[in-house]
């Protein structure tokens, strides 16, 4: 009798042919089925089911879990519980149309995804944008990073067991919605980034909120890291958890920071520089350790670097318009369509046809997002629509480091080792 | 005070109900207020306000949810074990009130002033291991079973220094009746004014206290130390499956719990319902107060170690009790017993 068979333990009732699948994906993860295991007589291993309904699993992400006692032996993940089609979504839509989508994948920094789209169908159309334009998207962008990076923080402390500090990062983002609101018109759905620029200019209300924010941010800051940098607790749960070497982290394809907490230190906007990346002075943090403890200090050290680039881009901000003046490309302004005939017509054929690209071109265009390397990859038929459009999201990328890490490890570090990997399920199951 | 009730009942038997129930009355009120407060403690410390629309800065918000919870559809799971599963609560209360039998609340209240009282107090919340692995066996659930198998060696782990830092308290004051205890720890005479609580008699004491004050965390499931339902990684942990008035009589426990160990604390270390002012203050009454009162500082500071701290790992949590809390204990003991013997 085959004492290890894990499809027989876990009886499913729903999805049979992918529960059975799952369990013996499990099963067969590290070695063949043995008849009786010498270290097991007693058969003392346990198959947990966390998720996708789980507390601490960042919305529905499903782990199948291993256990002996409270150690996993094995980890399988089951993803695509929040998949939307978006993809196929895109290419049913104009490309202006499909960017609020962009919004609902990595919702926890929108701003990114919707300057990530913008430039790759910017890349495939030719078009150029302003210069303002550019800044304002930096702007937006590292603000997206922030608010990002402070949800990952909450979590991962509430996930270690400090419930409070959740809601003092709260704080904190809140600032950012409300300056995403006069910046955008919308708190968290923000759809700012237009191809050929932005929606509308920085408001002086807006201006005035983001100089009081980087001003007063960065103490904010100081108050976390004298929190938990000594704090004795938060320390023994992320040292040497869920270590993930260079190789290992390469191997699987982490990206971002997880990928530079492993030592592998490359940032987009350093290696390819988009926007004005170029212009402004930022550093890459990188740290060796590749354990919990160092994804945390990375993305610290990166929200003191998204302050640096906001305030150089502040000083740097050049006057002149948000969006291109071809009417080819970009949605006039509102002026125009109200006033002139030719604008109104504009307008119109743009919301209806869109914009453009050469038939059969293509195009890859990535952004260094809060979570790593965004990409989007569009090929066109000529029309307004994406014949394809590919997106390649982070969360993903970085969710198959899991199965690798969480191997050996204790129950209670899976919940940490989540928070420090940092997946957004709304953008690896797309 | 069991004269008194005799004198004002007609049977001695209603009299010995009544006077046994005094504790009981007691936990309910402090239960609701001490919800009320751990919510209070949160919200401040959170940066809210917490309740505040049900009665003044909220105040009756546990009676809504009481009242809520009595409300709620009792369910059973399928597979679980039906009489374990509806006893399990009901041992766990009884346990946690069963010790408050020997606490003496004032000089004119204790339930049972038996001379062994330590030993069952000790003795007697040892069931609240037996009903948590109880409530999690009989879940059927895997999530609970973790949580109760990790309260488990939790528990029967951190008993040890508890009752070490006890005992070094006995070995001071001699008896293992609480109320001598507290009797003993009359009047201001060390350094002048300072009252004759024993944690100012012995520096030693001191050590004891913060052992003692670390393995009740540990015991009444608090955080840092709150593994048996530590709701990021196991959902709710042995409480899992339970729902309406049952979990109900868990949280009631769990609170009642605190409240023991912490009165415990107090008794043995502060003075039990002595005033801190010598005799100003002093008396029955005033001795409940100021015993209470004590109680709850011990109990707020929990609390707000609760709002404040991450949580520790399973293994770490052994590696604290065993490589650290009970070598100190041990060595604290020794150390007391040769102070004791020279001074």
């Amino acid at each position: 009798m085959k004492l290890t068979d894990i499809a027989s333990q876990g009886k499913p009732t729903f999805f049979k042919e992918h529960q059975n699948k799952l369990y013996q994906s499990l099963e067969d993860k590290h070695t063949t089925i043995e008849e009786l295991d010498v270290d097991d007589p007693l058969n003392s291993k346990m198959i947990l089911n966390m998720g996708p309904q789980h507390p601490a699993t960042h919305g529905v992400l499903r782990l199948l879990l291993e256990l002996r006692g409270e150690s996993i032996i094995k980890t399988k993940l089951d993803i695509g519980y929040l998949h939307r089609g978006v993809e196929k979504i895109a290419e049913n839509k104009t490309y202006q149309e499909f960017m609020p989508y962009t919004d609902r994948m990595d919702y926890l920094s929108p701003y990114s995804n919707n300057v990530a789209m913008c430039l790759a169908v910017e890349k495939i159309a030719s078009v150029e944008v302003p210069e303002r334009a550019k800044y304002i998207r930096m702007i937006g962008s590292e603000l997206a990073r922030i608010s990002s990076h402070l949800l990952w923080l909450g979590t991962l402390v509430m996930d270690a067991g400090a419930i409070s500090f959740f809601i003092w990062t709260f704080r904190e983002r809140e600032k950012i919605y409300d300056i995403m609101d006069n910046l955008t018109g919308h708190r968290f759905t923000v759809s700012h980034a237009r191809i050929g620029g932005v929606a509308n200019d920085i408001t002086p209300e807006a201006m005035g909120m983001i100089k009081e924010f980087i001003n007063t941010f960065p103490e904010e800051l100081q108050n976390y890291h004298k929190l938990l940098d000594r704090n004795r607790i938060f320390f023994e749960r992320n040292e040497n958890v869920g270590v993930l070497t260079t190789e290992n982290a390469l191997n699987s394809g982490a990206k971002g920071p997880v990928l530079r907490s492993s030592g592998y230190a490359v940032d987009l906007r350093k290696l390819k520089p988009y926007s004005r990346y170029d212009d402004v002075e930022f550093q890459v943090p990188t740290r060796l350790e590749g354990d919990n403890l160092a994804r945390y200090y990375v993305r610290m050290e990166e929200m003191h670097e998204s302050i640096r680039i906001i305030r150089q881009c502040l000083d740097k901000l050049p006057k002149g318009p948000v969006r291109t003046d071809n009417a080819k490309q970009a949605y006039p302004s509102k002026d125009e369509v109200y006033y002139s005939m030719e604008g109104m017509i504009h307008d119109f054929l743009m919301t209806d046809t869109g914009i453009c690209p050469p038939e059969g071109a293509e195009a890859y265009h990535a952004v260094e997002s809060p979570k790593g390397e965004l990409g989007y990859f569009i090929q066109s038929d000529g029309t307004g629509h994406p014949w394809r459009m590919k997106i390649s999201t982070p969360s993903f990328a970085n969710l198959q480091v899991l199965e690798n890490i969480l191997d050996g490890e204790m129950i209670a570090d899976t919940v940490v080792i989540i928070g420090g990997v940092d997946p957004v399920m709304g953008e690896a199951d797309k | 005070m069991i004269e008194f009730l005799e004198n004002i009942t007609p049977s001695t038997t209603m009299a010995l109900v009544i006077h046994a129930m005094i504790p009981l009355g007691l936990i309910l009120v402090y239960a609701l207020f001490a919800i009320w407060m751990e919510r209070k403690v949160a919200a401040h410390v959170q940066d809210r306000l917490g309740p505040m629309r049900v009665g003044w800065h909220g105040w009756a918000q546990t009676i809504a949810d009481m009242l809520k919870l009595l409300q709620k559809e009792d369910i059973i799971p399928t597979d679980a074990s039906r009489f374990l599963f509806r006893f399990a609560p009901f041992l766990i209360f009884v346990a946690s009130y069963a010790a408050f039998a020997v606490i003496p609340f004032s000089s004119g209240y204790i339930g049972s002033s038996i001379n062994i009282g330590v030993f069952y107090l000790l003795a007697i919340t040892s069931l609240l291991t037996l009903s948590v692995i109880m409530a999690a066996w009989a879940s059927n659930n895997k999530w609970s079973l973790l949580g109760g198998m990790r309260s488990a060696a939790q528990m029967v782990s951190y008993e040890v220094p508890t009752i070490m830092s006890v005992l070094s308290v006995i070995v001071v004051a001699g008896s293992l009746n609480l109320m001598t205890v507290t009797e003993m720890q009359s009047g201001n005479e060390i350094l002048g004014f300072l009252p004759n609580w024993l944690i100012f008699q012995n520096p030693f004491l001191l050590v004891a206290f913060v052992i003692f004050f670390v393995s009740i965390l540990a015991e009444s499931h608090r955080v840092p130390f709150d593994l048996p339902e530590s709701e990021s990684e196991l959902v709710a942990g042995y409480q899992t499956e339970y729902s309406g008035m049952r979990w109900g009589i868990f949280m009631l426990a769990e609170y009642a719990d605190m409240l023991l160990l912490s009165l415990l604390g107090v008794v043995l270390f502060f003075g039990g319902w002595n005033s801190p002012f010598g005799t100003f203050m002093d008396g029955p009454v005033w001795g409940f107060f100021w015993f209470m009162l004590k109680g709850m500082l011990l109990v707020f500071v929990m609390m707000w170690i609760r709002w404040t701290l991450p949580r520790y790992r399973v293994d770490q949590l052994m590696r604290i009790c065993w490589n650290i809390l009970i070598p100190a204990s041990f060595v604290n003991f020794v150390l007391i017993a040769l102070w004791e013997m020279i001074f």
